[in-house]
């Protein structure tokens, strides 16, 4: 009996959302796009960037810098300034990122095996491109000092360090921003989906006659609890089959920890909508009050910047964000095959997030009642 | 005499009333004061792309002089917070987990080769999961390797001949990445206010139908939507105006250019901005999709394909053009350039001529499908 009238308001509750042409495109088209464009965007490596030499050696090693600064394949565009004046001018208006400054004395020093001085200007605006780009440069420099007279006397003794990078071994960008998205892509539709359900109900006046209905109000709560997690589902498993498809991420980890941890990510998330949405009045402030928890959740989750570099104070307060925990476990099982223990571990927060914000919601929806 | 003081008395009270009902909505102060708050606040203490100390386990398979003054160098260093031991085993689930994010491997006949000559290696062990972690951990271990035997070499004499580099980062010289991002943040901020308050407000007027009764007084199309957004512009540059503040006094980022110049630019982007959000509320008339629109079409970009927190440079080609017709990409860097360089007018000029170039398509696209809408 009560499955019937659950089953009713569930469907009811799909049809609501996926009816509208335009809002079934809303929640279909952008996703994909979303995936394609960002995961190839955003890529904090340095790549293909201009940047200036000003050489004022004469000498033979002067000459060999600039050739292997242009041999470089990081580089786009070499372009040599005449005075320092040209540096200046190209920096202050962005159109190179950094510029050499190669010394008059520069291969006289070398060849004398006297210590020369290589000057590089970079623009701290852009700080992070530039400090890599510095890196780039200063390996160049290296393996050109390698090779002079006096440094190759001294070569025997170099100590050397060999990277390995576990579980993503060439570095790749995707295989870090994918698994991000798969997991921000299912707060994004969770969260709006539901915060949006109930105020749109309230603003038509249609959540007054699901009050006098039949259902009870936990059954209300399940019957808008479901449906947006039916639809998390959905974008969680197309993403998944677009990382193992189209950006070849290894799956080493088992599928059903994933999923079975999704669905109490999932619930959390429904649950802060579900509380977000019982708090507003009007639609636009359920959008509002969506986007007010999405920005700050995106942020302190550990996707933009590892948690631990944030100030002490302020990490506690990643502890109650849904994302920061599913993060953990979509990367783990992706890549590194993470242990059951583990991703229990991150799914008891999750666990108990949903199951405060529910109780909230439903405590909410009853006083509302009275 | 009267027809023109005529239509400037109407389009003065259309601008009141406008004002009047954006103020008295609770979202308004929400979006324009609060979320930039809340924003600015996360960007200038939470999103830091600084690399604290970042923690490491080493492991030291063998315990001698040499491999204790290379130890010491780790632990010395301001990049790492180091945890010793001696088996690399003790290190490795904690680098599966999160625990650490590289193992340092200094291996048991290192002390040997080193007196040999036989280029011993050190082992660095990175989480790749987290790939620029991983870089910086890479490279923060080799300039500590090499910075400690240019100290040995120094002490043990013959002063080998290297090139010593000298940095120099303009602008930022300490490298604090709040510097950037949280100019940068101000450009987020206004592409908030402009594009998502104004595409919600001005849906919500086509769903509840008072765009149309609006249609039939006697304001024309254009007068009605300029009426429409010139409240939300003027909140814009106020909201502008306290990140600014909040910023400089708060945060403690330079301000080296002229407010001539902010205010300038922001004014510019504000066409842009606003067109969108006009252009969203128009095509779409619902306020969930032109919430999701905005989100997709704004706001998503102007984080990530602006330079803002990912080079442009970098991405593939056909991202780099899309890249173009987002006008944060050209807000963000004179913004930056305003805090921490000063006024460089020609590339002010270029970045308000491109953002004014797309504004004119936004609005005219809007405007057209207003009219369309009333015909």
């Amino acid at each position: 009996m009560w499955w019937t009238r659950l089953r009713a308001l569930i469907v009811k509750e799909l049809l609501a959302v996926l009816r509208d042409p335009k809002s079934r495109a809303i929640l279909i088209g952008p996703p994909i796009l979303q995936l394609l464009v960002f995961s190839y965007a955003a890529t904090l490596e340095v790549r293909n960037v201009d940047v200036m030499i000003l050489n004022r050696d004469s000498g033979h090693w002067g000459q060999e810098l600039v050739e292997r600064i242009e041999g470089s394949p990081t580089f786009r565009r070499i372009e040599m300034a005449a005075n320092p004046e040209q540096v200046r001018a190209a920096i202050d208006a962005q159109e190179v990122i950094a510029a050499v400054e190669i010394g008059p004395d520069f291969s006289r020093g070398i060849e004398a095996g006297t210590p020369v001085d290589l000057q590089l200007i970079l623009d701290g605006r852009r700080s992070n491109a530039s400090q890599i780009v510095s890196g780039y440069l200063t390996q160049i420099a290296g393996t050109l000092a390698a090779e002079t007279p006096a440094g190759k006397r001294g070569a025997a003794r170099t100590v050397s360090t060999i990277p390995r990078n576990w579980f993503n071994p060439n570095l790749t960008y995707q295989w870090f921003m994918v698994p991000n998205l798969i997991a921000s892509i299912a707060l994004l539709i969770g969260l709006i989906v539901t915060a949006l359900s109930i105020a749109r109900e309230r603003e038509l006046g249609t959540f007054d006659q699901l009050m006098v209905s039949p259902l009870r109000v936990h059954e209300i709560l399940i019957g808008k609890l479901l449906p947006p997690m039916m639809i998390g589902l959905f974008h969680i498993t197309a993403y998944i089959l677009a990382a193992i498809f189209i950006f070849d991420l290894p799956l080493r980890g088992s599928l059903v920890l994933l999923y079975g941890s999704a669905i109490f990510y999932l619930a959390s998330v429904v649950g802060i909508g579900l509380f977000i949405s019982a708090l507003s009045m009007t639609q636009q402030q359920a959008i509002l009050g969506a986007f007010l928890f999405m920005v700050p959740a995106m942020l302190l989750s550990g996707f933009a910047t590892p948690i631990e570099n944030m100030p002490e104070w302020l990490q506690p307060v990643t502890l109650v964000n849904p994302l920061r925990y599913f993060l953990i476990i979509v990367k783990g099982v992706f890549l590194k095959d993470i242990s059951l223990a583990e991703v229990v571990n991150q799914t008891i927060p999750l666990c108990l997030i949903a199951i405060v914000t529910l109780s909230a919601a439903a405590w909410l929806f009853r006083r509302r009642l009275e | 005499m009267s027809a023109s003081s005529d239509r400037i008395r109407r389009f003065a009270a259309l601008v009141r009333k406008e004002s009047y009902q954006a103020v008295r909505d609770p979202s308004t102060v929400l979006i324009a004061f609060v979320l930039p708050l809340i924003l600015l606040f996360l960007f200038g203490y939470g999103v830091s792309l600084d690399t604290t100390r970042t923690r490491v386990g080493l492991v030291m398979e063998e315990t001698t002089p040499l491999t204790q003054a290379l130890a010491a160098s780790f632990q010395a260093s301001r990049y790492f917070s180091v945890t010793t031991s001696q088996d690399r085993r003790v290190f490795e689930e904690d680098l599966v987990n999160g625990r650490i994010r590289g193992i340092l491997v200094i291996p048991a006949n290192f002390t040997t080769d080193y007196a040999a000559g036989n280029r011993p290696r050190i082992q660095v062990i990175v989480d790749g999961s987290e790939p620029n972690t991983a870089n910086f951990v890479q490279n923060y271990a080799q300039g500590t390797v090499a910075n400690w035997e240019r100290q040995r070499q120094a002490l043990v004499s013959e002063g080998s001949n290297t090139i010593s580099i000298e940095q120099r980062f303009w602008f930022n010289p300490e490298l604090t990445s709040r510097y950037f991002l949280v100019p940068g943040s101000i450009a987020i901020v206004m592409t908030l206010v402009g594009t998502l308050l104004t595409s919600l407000v001005v849906a919500r007027e086509w769903e509840r139908g008072t765009m149309e009764a609006m249609m039939a007084t006697p304001v024309t199309a254009i007068e009605l939507l300029i009426g429409k957004i010139f409240p939300y512009f003027i909140l814009s540059l106020v909201s502008m105006t306290l990140c600014v503040l909040l910023a400089v006094f708060l945060f403690g980022v330079p301000f080296r250019g002229s407010v001539l110049a902010l205010y300038a630019l922001s004014a510019t982007f504000l066409v842009p901005a606003l067109g969108q959000g006009l252009l969203i509320s128009a095509a779409t008339k619902n306020q969930f999709l032109a919430s999701q629109l905005a989100l997709i079409s704004a706001f998503l970009p102007a984080f990530l394909l602006s330079g803002f927190l990912f080079e442009i440079n970098s991405m593939p080609t056909v991202i780099q053009w899309i890249t173009f017709i987002v006008p944060a990409r050209y807000l963000i860097p004179s913004l930056q350039t305003v805090f921490l360089a000063g006024d460089i007018w020609p590339m002010f000029l270029h970045s308000m001529a491109v953002m004014l170039l797309i504004g004119t398509v936004f609005f005219l696209a809007a405007a057209r499908s207003t009219r369309k809408r009333i015909g």
